[in-house]
Protein backbone atom coordinates (compact mmCIF):
# COMPACT_ATOMS: atom_id res chain seq x y z
CA UNK A 1 0.00 0.00 0.00
CA UNK A 2 1.01 3.56 -0.29
CA UNK A 3 2.60 4.72 2.42
CA UNK A 4 0.50 7.66 3.02
CA UNK A 5 -2.27 6.12 2.72
CA UNK A 6 -1.51 3.63 5.34
CA UNK A 7 -0.75 6.57 7.53
CA UNK A 8 -3.59 8.20 7.32
CA UNK A 9 -5.71 4.97 7.89
CA UNK A 10 -3.74 4.04 11.19
CA UNK A 11 -3.71 7.70 12.42
CA UNK A 12 -7.25 8.22 11.31
CA UNK A 13 -8.55 4.65 12.78
CA UNK A 14 -7.02 5.38 16.12
CA UNK A 15 -7.98 8.88 16.19
CA UNK A 16 -11.29 7.63 15.76
CA UNK A 17 -10.88 4.77 18.58
CA UNK A 18 -9.55 7.50 21.10
CA UNK A 19 -12.66 9.75 20.85
CA UNK A 20 -14.38 6.05 21.47
CA UNK A 21 -12.72 5.39 24.35
CA UNK A 22 -12.95 9.83 25.82
CA UNK A 23 -16.64 8.63 24.90
CA UNK A 24 -17.09 5.72 27.75
CA UNK A 25 -14.96 7.41 29.84
CA UNK A 26 -17.01 10.04 29.79
CA UNK A 27 -19.77 7.87 29.61
CA UNK A 28 -18.66 6.35 33.13
CA UNK A 29 -17.12 9.58 34.72
CA UNK A 30 -13.26 8.50 34.45
CA UNK A 31 -10.49 9.96 33.20
CA UNK A 32 -9.84 8.91 29.61
CA UNK A 33 -6.13 8.79 30.41
CA UNK A 34 -5.93 4.89 31.46
CA UNK A 35 -8.23 4.03 28.83
CA UNK A 36 -5.82 6.06 26.27
CA UNK A 37 -3.08 4.23 27.84
CA UNK A 38 -4.41 0.66 28.08
CA UNK A 39 -5.32 0.95 24.13
CA UNK A 40 -1.84 2.05 23.39
CA UNK A 41 -0.82 -1.23 25.09
CA UNK A 42 -3.28 -3.51 23.08
CA UNK A 43 -1.68 -2.41 19.75
CA UNK A 44 2.37 -1.31 19.25
CA UNK A 45 5.27 -3.51 20.39
CA UNK A 46 4.07 -7.03 21.84
CA UNK A 47 0.53 -5.92 21.01
CA UNK A 48 -1.82 -7.20 18.48
CA UNK A 49 -1.18 -4.82 15.45
CA UNK A 50 2.35 -3.16 14.96
CA UNK A 51 0.95 0.17 13.15
CA UNK A 52 4.26 1.26 11.91
CA UNK A 53 3.49 3.60 9.29
CA UNK A 54 2.32 6.33 12.03
CA UNK A 55 5.52 5.95 13.56
CA UNK A 56 7.04 9.43 12.59
CA UNK A 57 3.89 11.26 12.99
CA UNK A 58 3.07 9.89 16.20
CA UNK A 59 6.48 10.49 17.51
CA UNK A 60 6.22 14.09 16.58
CA UNK A 61 2.91 14.23 17.83
CA UNK A 62 3.33 13.05 20.98
CA UNK A 63 6.73 15.38 21.96
CA UNK A 64 4.02 17.97 20.54
CA UNK A 65 1.45 16.33 23.49
CA UNK A 66 3.93 16.60 26.18
CA UNK A 67 4.90 20.64 25.16
CA UNK A 68 1.14 21.60 25.08
CA UNK A 69 0.57 19.80 28.70
CA UNK A 70 3.21 21.59 29.73
CA UNK A 71 2.36 24.70 28.79
CA UNK A 72 -0.66 24.49 29.83
CA UNK A 73 0.17 23.20 33.26
CA UNK A 74 2.01 26.83 33.38
CA UNK A 75 -0.56 28.43 31.92
CA UNK A 76 -3.28 27.18 34.96
CA UNK A 77 -1.83 29.25 38.06
CA UNK A 78 -0.58 32.54 37.66
CA UNK A 79 3.13 34.03 38.76
CA UNK A 80 0.98 35.87 41.60
CA UNK A 81 -1.05 32.67 42.74
CA UNK A 82 2.32 30.59 42.48
CA UNK A 83 4.19 33.05 44.92
CA UNK A 84 1.00 33.10 47.53
CA UNK A 85 0.54 29.42 46.88
CA UNK A 86 4.54 28.62 47.78
CA UNK A 87 4.29 31.13 50.53
CA UNK A 88 0.93 29.77 52.18
CA UNK A 89 1.28 26.03 51.52
CA UNK A 90 5.49 25.54 51.55
CA UNK A 91 5.01 23.29 54.75
CA UNK A 92 2.26 20.90 53.10
CA UNK A 93 3.87 21.09 49.98
CA UNK A 94 7.81 19.69 51.43
CA UNK A 95 5.56 16.86 53.27
CA UNK A 96 4.16 16.08 50.11
CA UNK A 97 7.47 15.98 48.35
CA UNK A 98 9.22 13.57 50.75
CA UNK A 99 6.12 11.27 51.56
CA UNK A 100 5.46 10.81 47.26
CA UNK A 101 8.66 10.98 46.43
CA UNK A 102 10.62 8.70 49.10
CA UNK A 103 8.13 5.45 47.89
CA UNK A 104 9.03 5.45 44.80
CA UNK A 105 12.65 6.04 44.93
CA UNK A 106 12.76 3.55 47.25
CA UNK A 107 11.05 1.22 44.76
CA UNK A 108 13.50 1.91 42.38
CA UNK A 109 16.76 1.01 44.36
CA UNK A 110 15.04 -2.03 45.58
CA UNK A 111 14.15 -3.40 41.93
CA UNK A 112 17.76 -2.32 41.08
CA UNK A 113 17.40 0.57 38.82
CA UNK A 114 19.82 2.67 40.12
CA UNK A 115 19.95 6.67 40.98
CA UNK A 116 18.60 7.63 37.83
CA UNK A 117 15.74 5.09 38.00
CA UNK A 118 15.22 6.53 41.60
CA UNK A 119 14.90 10.29 40.33
CA UNK A 120 12.57 9.17 37.73
CA UNK A 121 10.19 6.77 39.94
CA UNK A 122 10.27 9.59 42.98
CA UNK A 123 8.52 11.69 40.39
CA UNK A 124 5.91 9.30 38.87
CA UNK A 125 4.82 9.01 42.36
CA UNK A 126 5.39 12.37 43.91
CA UNK A 127 3.07 14.27 40.79
CA UNK A 128 -0.56 14.35 41.49
CA UNK A 129 -2.45 14.80 38.11
CA UNK A 130 -3.92 18.08 38.52
CA UNK A 131 -6.34 17.37 36.24
CA UNK A 132 -8.01 14.61 37.77
CA UNK A 133 -8.36 16.04 40.86
CA UNK A 134 -9.66 19.86 39.34
CA UNK A 135 -12.17 17.15 37.71
CA UNK A 136 -13.17 15.54 40.54
CA UNK A 137 -13.46 18.25 42.59
CA UNK A 138 -15.64 20.10 40.14
CA UNK A 139 -17.73 17.17 39.33
CA UNK A 140 -18.44 16.41 43.01
CA UNK A 141 -19.78 19.61 43.80
CA UNK A 142 -16.65 20.87 46.15
CA UNK A 143 -15.37 23.77 44.72
CA UNK A 144 -16.98 25.86 47.72
CA UNK A 145 -15.96 23.60 50.42
CA UNK A 146 -13.21 25.02 52.67
CA UNK A 147 -10.48 22.06 52.36
CA UNK A 148 -10.33 22.91 48.30
CA UNK A 149 -8.15 25.86 49.00
CA UNK A 150 -6.05 23.94 50.86
CA UNK A 151 -5.80 21.03 47.91
CA UNK A 152 -5.31 23.33 45.23
CA UNK A 153 -2.64 24.95 46.69
CA UNK A 154 -0.75 21.72 47.29
CA UNK A 155 -1.19 21.38 43.32
CA UNK A 156 0.26 24.76 43.32
CA UNK A 157 2.94 23.89 45.07
CA UNK A 158 3.75 20.47 42.82
CA UNK A 159 3.43 22.78 40.04
CA UNK A 160 6.57 24.92 41.10
CA UNK A 161 8.22 21.67 42.16
CA UNK A 162 8.09 20.37 38.54
CA UNK A 163 9.80 23.43 37.63
CA UNK A 164 12.74 22.67 39.41
CA UNK A 165 12.34 18.85 39.43
CA UNK A 166 12.21 18.37 34.96
CA UNK A 167 15.72 20.37 34.51
CA UNK A 168 17.04 17.76 36.89
CA UNK A 169 15.97 15.01 35.87
CA UNK A 170 16.93 15.96 32.03
CA UNK A 171 20.68 16.24 33.37
CA UNK A 172 20.46 13.06 35.67
CA UNK A 173 19.03 11.65 32.46
CA UNK A 174 21.65 12.56 30.07
CA UNK A 175 24.16 11.12 32.71
CA UNK A 176 26.02 14.52 33.44
CA UNK A 177 28.24 14.20 36.23
CA UNK A 178 27.64 15.60 40.12
CA UNK A 179 29.36 19.10 38.87
CA UNK A 180 27.63 19.53 36.33
CA UNK A 181 24.12 18.47 37.97
CA UNK A 182 24.32 20.81 40.51
CA UNK A 183 25.14 23.79 37.97
CA UNK A 184 22.27 22.54 36.22
CA UNK A 185 20.14 22.54 39.36
CA UNK A 186 21.61 26.31 40.11
CA UNK A 187 20.80 27.21 36.36
CA UNK A 188 17.06 25.99 36.88
CA UNK A 189 16.77 27.67 40.27
CA UNK A 190 18.24 31.16 38.78
CA UNK A 191 15.50 30.46 36.01
CA UNK A 192 12.07 29.94 37.46
CA UNK A 193 13.27 32.79 39.84
CA UNK A 194 13.59 35.27 36.68
CA UNK A 195 10.55 34.02 35.10
CA UNK A 196 8.51 33.85 38.11
CA UNK A 197 10.13 37.97 38.54
CA UNK A 198 9.27 38.57 34.97
CA UNK A 199 5.94 37.36 35.33
CA UNK A 200 5.29 38.89 38.39
CA UNK A 201 6.86 42.64 36.98
CA UNK A 202 6.45 42.03 33.47
CA UNK A 203 4.57 39.19 32.50
CA UNK A 204 1.74 41.92 30.32
CA UNK A 205 4.81 42.82 27.89
CA UNK A 206 5.16 38.72 27.51
CA UNK A 207 1.34 38.39 27.50
CA UNK A 208 0.74 41.45 24.70
CA UNK A 209 3.81 39.48 22.50
CA UNK A 210 1.56 36.73 21.51
CA UNK A 211 -1.49 38.17 22.33
CA UNK A 212 -4.08 39.02 19.30
CA UNK A 213 -7.59 39.48 19.31
CA UNK A 214 -7.80 37.50 16.27
CA UNK A 215 -7.93 33.59 17.64
CA UNK A 216 -6.52 32.54 14.44
CA UNK A 217 -3.34 34.74 15.37
CA UNK A 218 -3.69 34.56 18.70
CA UNK A 219 -3.36 30.38 17.86
CA UNK A 220 -0.36 30.18 15.85
CA UNK A 221 1.57 33.17 17.92
CA UNK A 222 1.37 30.76 21.08
CA UNK A 223 1.68 27.63 19.09
CA UNK A 224 5.01 29.10 17.28
CA UNK A 225 6.33 30.92 20.46
CA UNK A 226 5.92 27.41 23.03
CA UNK A 227 7.74 25.33 19.89
CA UNK A 228 9.97 28.15 19.18
CA UNK A 229 10.93 28.14 23.54
CA UNK A 230 10.64 23.95 23.69
CA UNK A 231 13.51 24.01 21.01
CA UNK A 232 15.44 26.48 22.43
CA UNK A 233 14.93 24.58 25.57
CA UNK A 234 15.94 21.49 24.24
CA UNK A 235 19.25 22.82 22.12
CA UNK A 236 20.19 24.01 25.53
CA UNK A 237 20.42 20.56 26.66
CA UNK A 238 17.18 22.07 28.90
CA UNK A 239 14.24 19.68 28.88
CA UNK A 240 11.91 21.04 26.11
CA UNK A 241 9.25 20.48 28.80
CA UNK A 242 10.59 22.89 30.98
CA UNK A 243 10.84 25.15 28.47
CA UNK A 244 7.05 25.43 27.10
CA UNK A 245 6.19 24.97 31.05
CA UNK A 246 8.28 28.60 31.70
CA UNK A 247 6.79 30.11 28.77
CA UNK A 248 3.18 29.26 30.10
CA UNK A 249 3.75 30.90 33.33
CA UNK A 250 4.96 33.95 32.36
CA UNK A 251 1.85 34.70 29.97
CA UNK A 252 -0.39 35.66 32.53
CA UNK A 253 -3.74 37.91 33.25
CA UNK A 254 -6.61 37.58 30.81
CA UNK A 255 -4.25 36.31 28.01
CA UNK A 256 -3.57 33.43 29.84
CA UNK A 257 -7.16 32.61 30.55
CA UNK A 258 -7.90 32.86 26.77
CA UNK A 259 -4.97 30.63 25.75
CA UNK A 260 -5.95 28.15 27.68
CA UNK A 261 -9.47 28.39 26.52
CA UNK A 262 -8.07 28.17 22.65
CA UNK A 263 -5.28 25.64 23.29
CA UNK A 264 -7.57 23.02 24.92
CA UNK A 265 -8.94 21.07 22.08
CA UNK A 266 -5.11 21.03 20.50
CA UNK A 267 -3.72 19.86 23.96
CA UNK A 268 -6.61 17.30 24.26
CA UNK A 269 -5.69 15.88 20.52
CA UNK A 270 -2.26 15.80 20.90
CA UNK A 271 -1.70 14.58 24.59
CA UNK A 272 -4.32 11.72 23.73
CA UNK A 273 -1.61 10.90 20.85
CA UNK A 274 1.06 10.96 23.67
CA UNK A 275 -0.47 8.54 26.00
CA UNK A 276 -1.44 5.90 23.23
CA UNK A 277 2.20 6.00 22.29
CA UNK A 278 3.69 5.54 25.11
CA UNK A 279 1.08 2.58 25.74
CA UNK A 280 2.32 1.45 22.11
CA UNK A 281 5.74 1.65 23.22
CA UNK A 282 5.58 -0.46 26.31
CA UNK A 283 5.26 -4.18 25.58
CA UNK A 284 2.27 -5.53 27.40
CA UNK A 285 4.08 -8.72 28.19
CA UNK A 286 6.34 -6.68 30.84
CA UNK A 287 3.30 -5.56 33.02
CA UNK A 288 2.23 -8.97 34.85
CA UNK A 289 5.80 -9.11 36.39
CA UNK A 290 5.84 -5.59 37.83
CA UNK A 291 2.08 -5.57 38.08
CA UNK A 292 2.73 -6.28 42.12
CA UNK A 293 5.15 -4.05 42.76
CA UNK A 294 3.13 -1.54 41.35
CA UNK A 295 -0.16 -2.36 43.22
CA UNK A 296 1.83 -2.13 47.14
CA UNK A 297 3.61 1.18 45.13
CA UNK A 298 0.00 2.18 44.53
CA UNK A 299 -1.52 1.49 47.92
CA UNK A 300 1.67 3.17 49.75
CA UNK A 301 1.60 6.30 47.96
CA UNK A 302 -2.33 6.69 47.86
CA UNK A 303 -1.98 6.12 51.58
CA UNK A 304 1.17 8.86 51.88
CA UNK A 305 -0.95 11.49 49.54
CA UNK A 306 -4.05 10.82 52.33
CA UNK A 307 -1.46 11.95 54.92
CA UNK A 308 -0.69 14.66 52.96
CA UNK A 309 -3.80 16.12 52.42
CA UNK A 310 -4.88 15.33 56.08
CA UNK A 311 -2.26 16.96 57.46
CA UNK A 312 -2.52 20.16 55.13
CA UNK A 313 -6.28 20.43 56.11
CA UNK A 314 -5.81 20.26 59.80
CA UNK A 315 -3.29 23.02 59.57
CA UNK A 316 -5.80 25.33 58.11
CA UNK A 317 -8.13 24.48 60.78
CA UNK A 318 -10.48 22.29 58.93
CA UNK A 319 -12.83 19.00 60.23
CA UNK A 320 -12.49 15.35 60.18
CA UNK A 321 -14.32 14.48 57.28
CA UNK A 322 -12.69 17.24 55.02
CA UNK A 323 -9.16 16.20 56.00
CA UNK A 324 -10.49 12.90 54.66
CA UNK A 325 -11.89 14.85 51.37
CA UNK A 326 -8.83 16.86 50.97
CA UNK A 327 -6.36 13.55 51.21
CA UNK A 328 -8.67 11.53 48.61
CA UNK A 329 -8.63 14.28 46.31
CA UNK A 330 -4.94 14.42 45.77
CA UNK A 331 -4.44 10.70 45.15
CA UNK A 332 -4.77 10.78 41.61
CA UNK A 333 -1.55 10.73 39.47
CA UNK A 334 -2.09 10.70 36.05
CA UNK A 335 -0.86 12.84 32.72
CA UNK A 336 2.95 14.33 34.75
CA UNK A 337 3.57 10.83 35.82
CA UNK A 338 3.63 9.64 32.11
CA UNK A 339 5.57 12.48 31.11
CA UNK A 340 7.96 11.65 33.42
CA UNK A 341 8.10 7.68 32.64
CA UNK A 342 7.86 9.27 28.69
CA UNK A 343 11.32 11.46 29.24
CA UNK A 344 12.66 8.62 30.90
CA UNK A 345 12.06 6.20 28.86
CA UNK A 346 13.14 8.10 25.70
CA UNK A 347 16.52 8.89 26.81
CA UNK A 348 17.04 5.11 27.14
CA UNK A 349 18.84 5.26 30.02
CA UNK A 350 16.40 2.89 32.04
CA UNK A 351 15.41 -0.16 32.00
CA UNK A 352 12.09 -0.95 30.07
CA UNK A 353 10.31 -2.55 33.18
CA UNK A 354 9.82 1.06 34.50
CA UNK A 355 7.77 1.88 31.94
CA UNK A 356 5.81 -1.19 32.46
CA UNK A 357 5.91 -0.38 36.26
CA UNK A 358 4.80 3.46 35.11
CA UNK A 359 2.16 2.48 33.04
CA UNK A 360 0.67 -0.21 35.46
CA UNK A 361 0.81 2.88 38.13
CA UNK A 362 -0.73 5.29 36.51
CA UNK A 363 -3.45 3.19 35.30
CA UNK A 364 -4.26 2.34 38.56
CA UNK A 365 -3.85 5.34 40.38
CA UNK A 366 -5.94 7.37 37.30
CA UNK A 367 -9.01 4.79 38.16
CA UNK A 368 -8.25 4.45 42.18
CA UNK A 369 -8.02 8.21 42.12
CA UNK A 370 -11.15 9.71 41.67
CA UNK A 371 -13.10 6.68 43.02
CA UNK A 372 -11.36 7.18 46.50
CA UNK A 373 -12.59 10.91 46.27
CA UNK A 374 -15.45 10.11 45.55
CA UNK A 375 -16.31 7.07 48.49
CA UNK A 376 -13.96 8.20 51.26
CA UNK A 377 -16.54 10.52 52.51
CA UNK A 378 -19.54 7.60 52.56
CA UNK A 379 -16.94 5.58 54.14
CA UNK A 380 -15.60 7.85 57.06
CA UNK A 381 -19.28 8.98 58.18
CA UNK A 382 -19.70 4.84 58.49
CA UNK A 383 -16.61 4.03 59.97
CA UNK A 384 -16.97 7.13 62.42
CA UNK A 385 -21.59 6.28 63.43
CA UNK A 386 -21.00 3.11 65.51
CA UNK A 387 -17.96 5.17 67.81
CA UNK A 388 -20.82 7.87 68.30
CA UNK A 389 -23.56 6.71 68.85
CA UNK A 390 -26.53 9.46 68.77
CA UNK A 391 -27.97 7.71 72.03
CA UNK A 392 -24.89 8.45 73.87
CA UNK A 393 -24.56 12.31 72.31
CA UNK A 394 -27.87 12.77 73.71
CA UNK A 395 -27.12 11.12 77.08
CA UNK A 396 -23.73 13.34 77.27
CA UNK A 397 -26.02 16.54 76.56
CA UNK A 398 -24.80 17.53 73.64
CA UNK B 1 -20.11 41.24 59.78
CA UNK B 2 -16.41 39.11 58.62
CA UNK B 3 -16.33 38.00 55.33
CA UNK B 4 -13.67 35.65 54.28
CA UNK B 5 -12.37 36.01 50.88
CA UNK B 6 -10.28 33.06 50.04
CA UNK B 7 -8.07 32.47 46.86
CA UNK B 8 -8.50 29.72 44.66
CA UNK B 9 -5.39 29.32 42.30
CA UNK B 10 -6.76 28.39 39.09
CA UNK B 11 -10.42 28.42 39.54
CA UNK B 12 -10.90 31.94 40.67
CA UNK B 13 -11.75 33.22 44.43
CA UNK B 14 -14.55 32.46 46.97
CA UNK B 15 -16.14 34.44 49.24
CA UNK B 16 -18.48 33.41 52.17
CA UNK B 17 -19.15 33.43 55.98
CA UNK B 18 -20.69 32.22 58.69
CA UNK B 19 -24.30 32.39 59.95
CA UNK B 20 -25.35 32.50 63.36
CA UNK B 21 -27.05 29.56 62.59
CA UNK B 22 -23.59 28.01 62.08
CA UNK B 23 -23.91 27.25 58.01
CA UNK B 24 -21.64 28.94 55.97
CA UNK B 25 -22.95 30.94 53.16
CA UNK B 26 -21.09 33.06 50.23
CA UNK B 27 -20.37 32.85 46.95
CA UNK B 28 -17.44 31.68 44.47
CA UNK B 29 -16.51 34.14 41.81
CA UNK B 30 -15.08 32.45 38.96
CA UNK B 31 -11.83 33.80 37.00
CA UNK B 32 -14.00 33.62 33.52
CA UNK B 33 -17.27 35.50 35.38
CA UNK B 34 -19.33 33.21 36.38
CA UNK B 35 -20.73 33.29 40.27
CA UNK B 36 -22.41 30.86 42.49
CA UNK B 37 -23.97 30.95 45.38
CA UNK B 38 -23.04 28.40 47.92
CA UNK B 39 -24.69 26.87 51.20
CA UNK B 40 -22.78 24.42 53.53
CA UNK B 41 -24.30 21.47 55.24
CA UNK B 42 -25.87 21.81 58.84
CA UNK B 43 -23.20 18.96 59.94
CA UNK B 44 -20.48 20.29 58.69
CA UNK B 45 -19.36 23.60 57.74
CA UNK B 46 -16.58 22.55 55.27
CA UNK B 47 -18.74 20.95 52.82
CA UNK B 48 -21.35 22.25 50.62
CA UNK B 49 -24.74 21.36 50.18
CA UNK B 50 -25.43 23.49 47.43
CA UNK B 51 -23.42 25.26 44.76
CA UNK B 52 -25.98 27.05 42.41
CA UNK B 53 -24.39 28.94 39.32
CA UNK B 54 -26.41 32.46 39.18
CA UNK B 55 -26.23 34.68 35.86
CA UNK B 56 -25.43 38.13 36.53
CA UNK B 57 -29.30 39.10 36.54
CA UNK B 58 -30.05 36.16 38.80
CA UNK B 59 -27.27 37.26 41.37
CA UNK B 60 -28.74 40.95 40.79
CA UNK B 61 -32.32 39.83 41.55
CA UNK B 62 -31.04 37.67 44.77
CA UNK B 63 -29.63 40.85 45.89
CA UNK B 64 -32.30 43.25 45.48
CA UNK B 65 -34.45 40.49 47.65
CA UNK B 66 -31.94 40.27 50.45
CA UNK B 67 -31.07 44.00 50.87
CA UNK B 68 -34.29 44.79 50.19
CA UNK B 69 -35.81 42.56 53.13
CA UNK B 70 -33.21 44.75 55.12
CA UNK B 71 -34.27 48.28 53.85
CA UNK B 72 -37.93 47.08 54.74
CA UNK B 73 -37.31 45.87 58.14
CA UNK B 74 -35.31 49.08 58.99
CA UNK B 75 -38.15 51.20 57.72
CA UNK B 76 -40.62 49.38 59.67
CA UNK B 77 -38.88 49.79 62.69
CA UNK B 78 -38.43 53.43 62.14
CA UNK B 79 -43.00 53.86 60.99
CA UNK B 80 -43.62 51.29 64.81
CA UNK B 81 -44.51 54.65 66.40
CA UNK B 82 -46.89 55.48 63.44
CA UNK B 83 -49.81 53.45 64.02
CA UNK B 84 -51.45 52.60 60.08
CA UNK B 85 -47.79 52.99 57.87
CA UNK B 86 -46.63 49.98 57.03
CA UNK B 87 -43.79 48.82 54.26
CA UNK B 88 -44.05 47.12 51.44
CA UNK B 89 -42.15 45.89 48.64
CA UNK B 90 -43.20 45.62 44.98
CA UNK B 91 -41.37 44.40 41.67
CA UNK B 92 -41.24 45.42 38.65
CA UNK B 93 -42.31 42.74 35.96
CA UNK B 94 -42.06 42.37 32.06
CA UNK B 95 -45.39 43.41 31.46
CA UNK B 96 -45.52 46.05 33.90
CA UNK B 97 -46.86 49.00 31.78
CA UNK B 98 -44.35 51.46 33.63
CA UNK B 99 -41.46 49.57 32.81
CA UNK B 100 -38.97 51.56 31.16
CA UNK B 101 -41.17 55.14 32.10
CA UNK B 102 -40.16 57.91 34.49
CA UNK B 103 -41.73 56.87 37.84
CA UNK B 104 -43.46 59.99 37.54
CA UNK B 105 -45.83 58.39 35.46
CA UNK B 106 -47.69 56.53 37.71
CA UNK B 107 -48.36 59.59 39.55
CA UNK B 108 -48.00 57.10 42.52
CA UNK B 109 -48.37 59.44 45.77
CA UNK B 110 -51.06 61.54 44.43
CA UNK B 111 -53.59 58.56 43.18
CA UNK B 112 -52.59 56.25 46.56
CA UNK B 113 -50.93 58.40 49.23
CA UNK B 114 -48.20 56.18 49.25
CA UNK B 115 -44.57 57.08 48.77
CA UNK B 116 -41.84 55.10 47.15
CA UNK B 117 -39.04 56.19 49.47
CA UNK B 118 -36.30 53.98 47.24
CA UNK B 119 -35.18 51.67 44.62
CA UNK B 120 -33.35 48.44 44.63
CA UNK B 121 -31.58 47.65 41.52
CA UNK B 122 -28.73 45.18 40.77
CA UNK B 123 -27.61 45.47 44.93
CA UNK B 124 -27.56 49.10 44.85
CA UNK B 125 -30.21 50.93 46.64
CA UNK B 126 -31.39 54.18 45.09
CA UNK B 127 -32.84 56.52 48.22
CA UNK B 128 -35.84 59.16 47.45
CA UNK B 129 -36.07 58.29 43.61
CA UNK B 130 -37.32 61.18 41.94
CA UNK B 131 -40.04 61.20 39.60
CA UNK B 132 -37.68 61.07 35.82
CA UNK B 133 -36.34 57.89 37.94
CA UNK B 134 -36.49 55.66 35.08
CA UNK B 135 -38.24 52.20 36.60
CA UNK B 136 -36.96 49.20 34.64
CA UNK B 137 -37.26 45.32 34.95
CA UNK B 138 -36.42 43.91 38.08
CA UNK B 139 -36.34 46.93 40.11
CA UNK B 140 -37.63 46.62 43.83
CA UNK B 141 -39.45 49.33 44.37
CA UNK B 142 -39.85 49.87 48.41
CA UNK B 143 -43.22 51.98 49.38
CA UNK B 144 -44.54 53.49 52.43
CA UNK B 145 -47.86 53.90 53.25
CA UNK B 146 -51.15 52.80 54.58
CA UNK B 147 -52.50 49.53 53.99
CA UNK B 148 -55.23 50.93 51.51
CA UNK B 149 -53.05 53.01 49.94
CA UNK B 150 -50.33 50.29 49.16
CA UNK B 151 -53.29 47.88 48.10
CA UNK B 152 -53.82 50.61 45.54
CA UNK B 153 -50.16 51.47 44.71
CA UNK B 154 -49.82 47.90 44.15
CA UNK B 155 -52.61 47.96 41.08
CA UNK B 156 -50.96 51.06 39.54
CA UNK B 157 -47.87 49.52 38.95
CA UNK B 158 -49.25 45.58 37.83
CA UNK B 159 -52.08 47.40 35.65
CA UNK B 160 -51.72 50.96 35.23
Amino acid sequence: MDPLALTLIELGAVVFCLGLLARLAGRIGMSPIPLYLLGGLFFGAGGIVKLEGMHEFAHLSSEIGVILLLLMLGLEYTAAELVTGLRRSWQAGVLDLVLNFLPGALLAVVLGWGIVGAMVMGGVTYISSSGIAAKVITDLGRIGNRETPVVLSILVFEDLAMAIYLPILTATLAGVSFIVGLQTVGISLAVVTVVLLVALRHGHHVSKAVHSENSEVFLLNLLGAALLVAGLASALQVSAAVGAFMLGIAISGATAHSATRILEPLRDLFAAIFFVVFGLNTDPSTIPPVLGWALLLAFVTAVTKMITGFWAAKQAGIGRAGRFRAGAALIARGEFSIVIAGLAVASGVVPQELAAMATAYVLIMAVTGPLAARFVEPVVAMLRRPAKPPAVRTADGV
Amino acid sequence: MNVDETDLPGLGRRKDFMTASGRRIGVVEYREGQTELIVSTWDDPDTCQASIPLTADEAAALGNLLGGQRLAMQLSEAHREVPGIVTRQFSIGPDSPYRNQPMGKARIRTRSGASIVAIMREGEVLPSPGPDAVLQRGDLLVAVGTQEGLDTAAGILRNG
